[in-house]
C-alpha cells in the first residue's frame, strides 16, 4: 500500500520534510515512484501566486511543441522553474523538468475566475493529450500556487536528483506520496496526488468500485473528469464534484463517499437531504479500504476513511504545523516536538479538518458532529 | 372386412415418437393404481392384457400353453394425452416401479397440433443450455492491497432503490449555516424512492397461481420484511391481489401490475381510499419475456368465484388480455399517459415502471422513459422468462437474452450520465440452472438495479417439475400437479402455503448468503456493485466482447 505524507503549515517549508517522512516509512512502498504537490508556494515562486503554474515533463521536441502551443493560446511566460538535477544511480533523467509560470491570455485578463480556472483545465488537457501518444509531454497540473513533481524511482533518491534539499522551492503545504505500484504499468499520470482545479488529494488503499464510479463522473459533462490510469484519482475528482459542483460544504465530502446506513441516518438533524444525497450519489460511494488525504482551494486539509480501512492514518502536529501522514513513523519524522498523545487517528465516521495555516484541527463525526482537537 | 389401418395401426404414433417413455416395471409394481390416479395427462392407464405362457415340466419337452388375463400399466400415444415427464406417478409409487424416460429422439412438434391448433405451454424456454448469464464468473478477486472481506463478519449493505431518481445537480438542497436542507415551498417535485432487496418475486397473477401458492409467496415475502428485515417485494401480476391484502399495511410489500385487460383494477381503485398503506410500485405491463407480442390468458378454468370478485368478472368464461393497450395510439403516448395516470392515483407516492420483453429495440423506450419525468425504472423481461401459458413458438423463438440487452441500456445510460437516475430490472431465465444469486450479481455487475425471478421461486419453493427439457410444462390447462398454478381444489390442496412461505424466505436468505459470498471478495459491501463490469469475465470470447467485459480461459 502507498505511503503519504503531508503538511500544513503557517509557514514555508522544504519538501524534503515530507520526503523524509515517506523514507521513515519505506517498507511501505517500492519505489515505483513519487509525486509531490507544493501549493502556496514560497522561495522563489512566491511573487507569482496569482499566476498559474504548468508543471511537467517534456522531451526535446515536446518542450517545442508545447512553448508553440501555449505561446499561440496566448499564455506568456513569466518565470520559470527548472530543477538542478543530480544524476542518482537507478534514476532514469528525461529531458526537461519544468514549473513554468504564465501570465494569462490579454483576453482573459478581466474573466471572472471560473473562466480562468475552465481556460486552465481545458489547456492542461490539450497538452496532455497532445503529448500522450509518443510520451513527448506530460502536464500534471497548471494553475495558480500550485507545483506538481512526480517521477519514477525511490522518494528519497527522487528528491536528491531533484536537488530539493537546496533548491528554492517552498510551500505551505506539501504532499508527497511514495507509491506501491498497483496498476499494471508504471505510469506518470497514474503517481498521486492528483490535482484538479484547487483540489487535491491523495489515497492509498484499493478503490474496488472504481468502474461505476469512474463511468458517473465521465458522464458529468465536465472535460476535466477524465484521465484516471490510477483507481484513486477519483477521490479528487468526487471531492471537486461534491465541493465545487454541487456547492456542499466540505464535510459532506464524508457522507458522500461513505454514507450512513438507513438508521444512523435518521439521528442526524439533516437527514432529510442526506436522504436524499444517498440515493442520488449513490454511484460515488467508495468500498475501499481507502484513506484520503486531501487540501482544497482556501488550503483546508483533510484526512477520511472508509470503513474498511482497519489501519487508519494519523493526525497530528501543533499549532501551525500539522502532518497528515499514512503511518505514525512518518509523522514523527515530521513533527517530533508534537505532543503524541493527542495525535488523531480516524475512526470509521471521522473525517479530521485542519484549517489554513494549520491553526486549528476540528473532527467532524458523522453521527455526532464537530469535535475540535487544537485550536 | 376390417380396413387396414385398424389392422396395422399406422396412422398412430408410437411412444418413440413422445417425448418422454414411461418405464414400469412389472415385477415390482403392486398394482395399487397410485400412479394412474396422479397422472394429470391420463398419459398411463390401468390397461387389461391376455399373455400367452409355454411351460414344461416334464424332464422332456411337453409345452403346455396357457393364457393369463394381467393387469398392466400402459402408457398411451394420444398426443393429447402425451407424458409430460412430470414424474407425479414416480413421487407416488411405493415401489420405484415407474418413472417417466426422457427420448432424445422424439418427434412431438411434428404431432403436437391437432385441429390445427399450434402448441401451447407454460415454463420457460426449452433450451437446456446454459445461459448466457451462467458463461459468466467474478475474476476481479481483492489480492492485492485489499484483503478480501468476511462474508460472514463484515457488515453488509445488499439493498437498492426503485423510483426515479433525480441528477445530483436536480436536488432541492441548499445550505444553510454549514448544513445542508431540503428546500421547501416551490422547489423541485422530489419522486418516490423505494429501498428494496435488489432481487424481487416478478409477476405471477392470483389466477395463474394456484390461491395455496400465491399464498405461501405472500406470506413468504411478509416474514421476510416483517422478521428478518429484508424488503424483499413481489409483483402482482395482472388481475389485482385479494381484497383484505389490498386494504392491509402488507400492501406495501406488493408491486401492482396494470395489463392491457386492466382486471383487477376496478376494484383497486375502489379500495384506494381505504388502504392502510401505499403498495411498493406499479408495474405497467406492456411485455413479457416468454411470449412477446402477445397477451395474458387466463383460461375459463381458471376463472373461479374468488378470481372472478378479485378480477371484476363474471366466473368461468376466458380472460385474454389484448397484446397491447388498446386504448393508447403508441408505446410513447402509452407509456407517458399511464405512468401519468397511476402516479396521480397514489397522489405521486408511489413509483410507476413499465414492464418490457426484452427486444433490440429497449434503448428506444428507455430513452422515451428518460424524457419522462414521472417513470420511476424499466424492467426488461428476458427470452427465458417463465410464464402460465403461450404458444410453443413465442417460448422457443421470439425475444431478446436479457444480458446484452440489459448491458446496452446500462451503457446508454451512463453515455447520457443518468445510469442512476432511471433504475434496469432485469429478469428472465435468471437462475435457470440453479446459479439464482450468481446470475443476479452478473446482472448487477452488468448495469441492473434490480433482478425480478418467477421460475426459479416456482422451482424452488414449490417443487415445480418444469425444465428446459420440456417436462412437464402445462401450467396452461390448470392440472399442475405441484399444485402450483391450478384452480383446482383437488390439486391445489396438495401443495401447502406454510410450506411455500418456508421456502421462500430459506431461499432469499440462503441467496443474501450468497451474495456476500460473492461480493466479499470482490471488495464489495456498502454499495450494490451496479455497473462493476470490471469483476466479471465470460468464458466465451464472443460473449464477452458483446458485453464489453474481460474474456479468460
Amino acid at each position: 500500500m502507498c505511503r503519504l505524507a503531508a503538511i500544513t503549515s503557517n509557514e514555508y517549508l522544504n519538501p524534503m520534510e515530507c520526503i523524509g517522512a515517506l523514507e521513515t516509512m519505506h517498507e511501505g512502498h517500492d519505489g515505483s515512484g513519487m509525486g509531490l504537490v507544493l501549493k502556496n508556494l514560497g522561495g522563489e515562486l512566491a511573487e507569482f501566486s496569482d499566476y498559474p503554474v504548468l508543471s511537467g515533463i517534456c522531451s526535446k521536441d515536446g518542450l517545442y511543441t508545447l512553448e508553440e502551443y501555449l505561446f499561440h493560446a496566448g499564455f506568456r511566460l513569466k518565470h520559470q522553474w527548472r530543477p538542478a538535477l543530480k544524476p542518482v544511480k537507478g534514476v532514469k533523467r528525461r529531458d526537461h523538468y519544468f514549473a513554468k509560470v504564465y501570465d494569462y491570455p490579454e483576453e482573459y485578463e478581466d474573466r471572472s475566475r471560473e473562466e480562468k480556472e475552465e481556460l486552465l483545465l481545458e489547456t492542461r488537457l490539450t497538452l496532455r493529450r497532445m503529448g500522450e501518444a509518443n510520451g513527448s509531454i506530460t502536464v500534471f497540473s497548471f494553475y495558480p500556487d500550485i507545483v506538481t513533481i512526480k517521477e519514477v524511482g525511490d522518494p528519497l533518491q527522487l528528491g536528491e536528483f531533484f536537488g530539493l534539499t537546496d533548491s528554492r522551492l517552498e510551500a505551505k503545504i506539501i504532499f508527497a506520496q511514495g507509491r506501491q505500484n498497483t496498476n499494471y504499468d508504471i505510469n506518470l499520470y497514474a503517481c498521486h496526488p492528483f490535482f484538479i482545479q484547487g483540489f487535491g488529494s491523495m489515497t492509498n488503499g484499493e478503490n474496488t468500485a472504481f468502474v461505476p464510479i469512474r463511468e458517473f463522473l465521465a458522464s458529468r459533462g465536465f472535460a476535466g473528469y477524465s484521465g484516471y490510469v490510477s483507481d484513486s484519482e477519483v477521490f479528487t475528482h468526487i471531492l471537486h464534484y461534491a465541493v465545487k459542483k454541487l456547492g456542499y460544504p466540505l464535510h459532506y465530502y464524508k457522507d458522500v463517499i461513505t454514507p450512513l446506513g438507513e438508521d444512523d441516518l435518521k439521528r442526524r438533524e439533516d437527514s432529510e437531504a442526506l436522504s436524499l444525497m444517498r440515493v442520488a450519489l449513490r454511484p460515488l460511494c467508495i468500498d475501499g479500504p481507502n484513506v484520503i488525504i486531501g487540501f482544497t482551494p482556501d488550503g483546508s486539509c483533510f484526512m477520511v476513511h472508509d470503513a474498511k480501512k482497519l489501519r487508519p492514518g494519523v493526525v497530528g502536529g501543533v499549532r501551525g504545523r500539522v502532518g497528515l501522514v499514512s503511518e505514525e513513523c512518518g509523522l514523527e519524522s515530521m513533527i517530533p516536538e508534537r505532543e503524541s498523545a493527542k495525535d488523531i487517528f480516524p475512526m470509521k465516521y471521522d473525517m479530521v479538518i485542519v484549517s489554513p495555516g494549520a491553526q486549528e484541527v476540528r473532527v467532524w463525526n458523522q453521527l455526532y458532529g464537530w469535535t475540535t482537537i487544537m485550536n | 372386412m376390417e380396413s387396414a389401418v385398424r389392422l396395422d395401426h399406422n396412422h398412430e404414433l408410437t411412444v418413440k415418437d413422445l417425448p418422454y417413455i414411461v418405464l414400469w416395471r412389472e415385477d415390482r409394481c403392486k398394482r395399487c393404481g397410485r400412479c394412474t390416479a396422479v397422472c394429470p395427462m391420463y398419459a398411463i392407464e390401468p390397461s387389461v392384457v391376455t399373455r400367452r405362457e409355454v411351460s414344461s415340466e416334464e424332464a422332456s419337452p411337453t409345452p403346455k400353453v396357457t393364457r393369463k388375463t394381467v393387469i398392466v400399466v400402459r402408457q398411451t400415444t394420444d398426443i393429447e394425452r402425451y407424458c409430460t415427464g412430470c414424474g407425479a406417478c414416480t413421487l407416488v409409487c411405493p415401489n420405484d416401479a415407474i418413472e417417466p424416460v426422457f427420448n432424445p429422439q422424439h418427434k412431438f412438434l411434428f404431432h403436437k397440433n391437432p385441429g390445427g391448433h399450434p402448441y401451447r405451454r407454460g415454463g420457460r424456454r426449452n433450451d437446456p443450455r446454459e445461459s448466457t448469464l451462467d458463461h459468466l464468473k467474478f475474476t476481479r478477486i481483492s489480492m492485492l492491497t485489499d484483503p478480501a472481506l468476511d462474508a460472514g463478519r463484515h457488515e453488509f449493505r445488499i439493498r437498492t432503490y426503485l423510483g426515479r431518481i433525480l441528477s445530483p445537480e436536480e436536488m432541492p438542497l441548499r445550505v444553510k449555516d454549514g448544513k445542508l436542507e431540503v428546500m421547501t415551498g416551490n422547489s423541485r417535485f422530489v419522486p418516490p424512492v423505494r429501498e428494496i432487496y435488489p432481487v424481487m418475486i416478478g409477476s405471477m397473477s392470483v389466477g395463474a397461481l394456484s390461491p395455496t401458492m400465491w399464498e405461501g409467496l405472500a406470506m413468504g415475502i411478509t416474514y421476510l420484511n416483517e422478521v428478518d428485515r429484508m424488503p424483499v417485494v413481489m409483483a402482482s401480476g395482472e388481475g389485482g391481489i385479494p381484497p383484505r391484502l389490498l386494504k392491509s399495511r402488507f400492501i406495501k410489500y406488493f408491486i401492482l401490475q396494470i395489463a392491457s385487460g386492466y382486471f383487477g383494477w376496478d376494484e383497486i381503485i375502489r379500495a384506494i381510499p381505504d388502504m392502510a398503506d401505499d403498495p411498493c410500485a406499479i408495474e405497467i405491463k406492456y411485455g413479457q419475456g416468454a411470449k412477446p407480442g402477445d397477451g395474458g390468458l387466463l383460461m375459463a378454468e381458471k376463472v373461479t368465484k374468488l378470481i372472478s370478485e378479485i378480477r371484476g368478472v363474471p366466473q368461468g368464461v376466458d380472460l385474454p388480455s389484448p397484446p397491447t393497450h388498446q386504448t393508447k395510439y403508441s408505446i410513447e403516448e402509452s407509456v407517458a399517459k399511464m405512468i401519468q395516470a397511476m402516479s396521480m392515483a397514489f397522489g405521486f407516492r408511489v413509483p410507476v415502471f413499465p414492464k418490457i420483453s426484452g427486444t433490440r429495440t429497449a434503448r428506444a423506450v428507455l430513452n422515451n422513459l428518460l424524457r419522462n419525468p414521472y417513470a420511476g425504472g424499466l424492467s426488461i423481461d428476458g427470452e427465458e422468462g417463465g410464464t402460465g401459458a403461450a404458444y410453443n413458438v413465442s417460448l422457443d423463438k421470439m425475444g431478446h437474452p436479457i444480458a446484452s440487452n440489459i448491458r446496452d441500456c446500462y451503457l446508454d445510460l451512463c453515455r447520457q450520465g443518468r445510469q442512476n437516475e432511471l433504475p434496469l430490472i432485469a429478469a428472465g431465465g435468471v437462475g435457470k440452472k440453479g446459479g439464482l444469486a450468481a446470475n443476479a450479481a452478473a446482472l448487477i455487475m452488468l448495469g441492473a438495479s434490480a433482478v425480478s425471478v418467477g421460475k426459479y421461486m416456482m422451482q424452488a419453493a414449490a417443487g415445480c417439475f418444469g425444465d428446459e427439457m420440456n417436462r412437464c410444462n402445462v401450467c396452461n390447462i390448470g392440472k399442475c400437479p405441484r399444485g402450483i398454478t391450478t384452480q383446482d381444489p383437488k390439486l391445489y390442496r396438495r401443495l401447502d402455503p406454510e410450506k411455500v412461505a418456508e421456502r421462500v424466505v430459506e431461499v432469499f436468505r440462503s441467496l443474501d448468503v450468497e451474495l456476500r459470498k460473492i461480493f466479499a471478495p470482490l471488495g464489495r459491501s456498502t454499495e450494490l456493485p451496479i455497473g462493476m463490469s470490471d469483476a466479471l469475465c465470460a468464458d466465451d470470447a464472443d460473449i464477452a466482447e458483446r458485453l464489453q467485459i474481460g474474456y479468460v480461459c
